[in-house]
């Protein structure tokens, strides 16, 4: 059977990696091939890079930057920006990327979507999709990095991608990007509702019940996050611990698994008891030989 | 320490060549990526990688003029060989995407669409559980519950008796196939982690086995 799905998002804009606040705001990371690194380490099931830099200055995601992230992530490496043509496509893919996403190009010029699925086949082709919630429920879908309002709504765009040819759909929700307050889980459900496509969710993770949340909604096969991953240790295998935890059928294979931790109702690791903690001087992990 | 075999990974034009380097690179091998027959030629070990079509697939591999020499170092010399995904289905005998395609024919199989009829989601994109047989090679020293990723529309169809492991709901997908000298995988070990890289290394040790016990013939 196959799993639900942590998917690691890392946004990179002129080259450096970022957090993302609001689509507007950006924090400074480091090196993409060290963030790519660390959640390849630490069990991510996929990795999405995007450079959010590339549809404003008008160029296309470097492939410099590509080679050198899918050689240090052994997992399925899904890559967007600036991604016009099916040259550029090509160029990517033979760069090492194992998808591409479309998010302005989607709407640009939706010929490239079947033009992808025709050559690559449709499990390559991720449409992105940037939707901001408006004052009175309904959503808007935004390309170009969230500077160009387009009049389709999110469903609407979701069902012509599938109608395209698209293998997934990455919604991503603007109003909540960098929030920490948990994915836009109604504009998700409405997606996923529209399609037959698996759908991977965005925006606003700040904690692990925030996965939790979107992965019961039927059609969500990925759970994604940006901001979250960065600057804390084995943050996604400690997001698995949880959900396994809670009955989501996860990967959780790795060396390190944090099964006989406790959760805090917040997602956080419980402390463990004094008593086992002064135990663990005297337990001796080995490391991992492969 | 540094590994004197001298792996092979075919580069026709078709699949993530650079990732299966890596990978191997992780695990102390310089593999060479490579569509010159003389390197082919002179491997102790051979990686048949693929993403693709299969039709496109084969003709690129006669365009290369590489199908001689696989043959003579695969099925004369006997050198290792692991296929990875459309590299395992380019063993078979023949497929059935978009037609009818000869493949290269060393095993006794053909490639499918995954029956519509079972619970197996078409394309089988994701991370899955595979069930091993019991003496499987390539299974060595891997948990029950590891997963490995699965990327593809189209399985292979063979006799049991070559099969080393099967995933899927019911276990319908051959996971993984060996016959000889030929190793075959439908998921992608240079995609999945630690376990793929037991995997490789599975295989690794096997080709330094295999290169041993040659030279130990040829030496008698």
């Amino acid at each position: 059977m196959l799993k639900q799905r942590l998917v690691g998002v890392v946004l990179v804009k002129d080259g450096v990696c970022v957090q993302s606040i609001g689509f507007c705001r950006f924090l400074p990371v480091g090196s993409p091939a060290i963030a790519v690194e660390y959640l390849n380490r630490w069990s991510i099931d996929e990795i999405v890079m995007l450079d959010i830099s590339a549809p404003r200055s008008r160029t296309t995601i470097s492939e410099r930057l590509i080679a050198a992230v899918a050689a240090r992530g052994l997992v399925p490496l899904s890559v967007g920006g600036g991604l016009k043509t099916i040259e550029a496509v090509r160029e990517v893919v033979k760069s090492g990327a194992d998808r591409v996403v479309l998010t302005t190009a989607a709407v640009q010029n939706p010929e490239l979507i079947t033009q992808v699925a025709d050559r690559f086949g449709s499990q390559c082709v991720i449409v992105g999709i940037d939707a901001c919630r408006n004052d009175d429920g309904s959503y808007s879908t935004y390309i170009s990095g969230g500077q160009q309002s387009v009049g389709l709504s999110p469903v609407a765009l979701a069902q012509m991608a599938e109608a395209r040819g698209a293998g997934e759909i990455l919604i991503q929700a603007i109003h909540r990007d960098g929030s920490k307050q948990g994915y836009d889980l109604v504009l998700i459900e409405q997606v996923a509702a529209a399609v037959n496509i698996p759908i991977i969710a965005l925006g606003g993770v700040g904690s692990p019940v925030h996965f939790l949340e979107a992965a019961g909604i039927p059609g969500v096969s990925g759970l994604a996050a940006g901001n979250y991953y960065h600057f804390t240790e084995h943050t996604a295998l400690v997001a698995k611990a949880f959900l396994v935890n809670h009955a989501v059928s996860m990967r959780h294979d790795s060396y390190a698994d944090y099964r006989d931790f406790g959760f805090l109702p917040d997602g956080r690791l419980a402390k463990k008891s004094d008593a086992e903690l002064e135990e663990l001087f005297f337990v001796h992990y080995t490391d991992e030989v492969i | 320490m540094a590994r004197v075999r001298n792996i092979c990974i075919i580069d026709y034009g078709m699949g993530n060549l650079t990732s299966v380097a890596s990978a191997l690179a992780v695990l102390g091998y310089q593999a060479q990526v490579s569509a010159d027959p003389r390197s082919v030629a002179t491997a102790d070990g051979l990686i048949l990688p693929g993403v693709g079509a299969f039709a496109e697939a084969m003709r690129r591999l006669t365009e290369v003029g590489l199908i001689d020499v696989m043959e003579r170092c695969v099925l004369g010399e006997k050198v290792p060989i692991l296929g990875i995904c459309l590299g395992m289905q380019l063993m078979a005998r023949s497929s059935s995407e978009h037609g009818f395609h000869r493949g290269l024919g060393w095993i006794d199989a053909e490639v499918d669409r995954i029956p519509e009829d079972t619970k197996v989601r078409i394309p089988h994109v994701g991370w899955s559980e595979v069930e091993w047989t019991p003496n499987a090679m390539l299974g060595r020293n891997i948990a029950p519950e590891a997963h490995f990723y699965f990327n593809h529309s189209f399985c292979m169809t063979c006799n049991d008796d070559i099969v080393t492991s099967s995933a899927g709901e019911d276990s319908v997908v051959v996971a993984a196939i060996a016959k000889d000298n030929l190793q075959g995988t439908q998921f992608h070990p240079e995609k999945s982690q630690s376990n793929g890289l037991r995997l490789l290394r599975n295989f690794l040790n096997y080709v330094e086995s295999a290169a041993e016990n040659r030279s130990k013939v040829m030496a008698d």
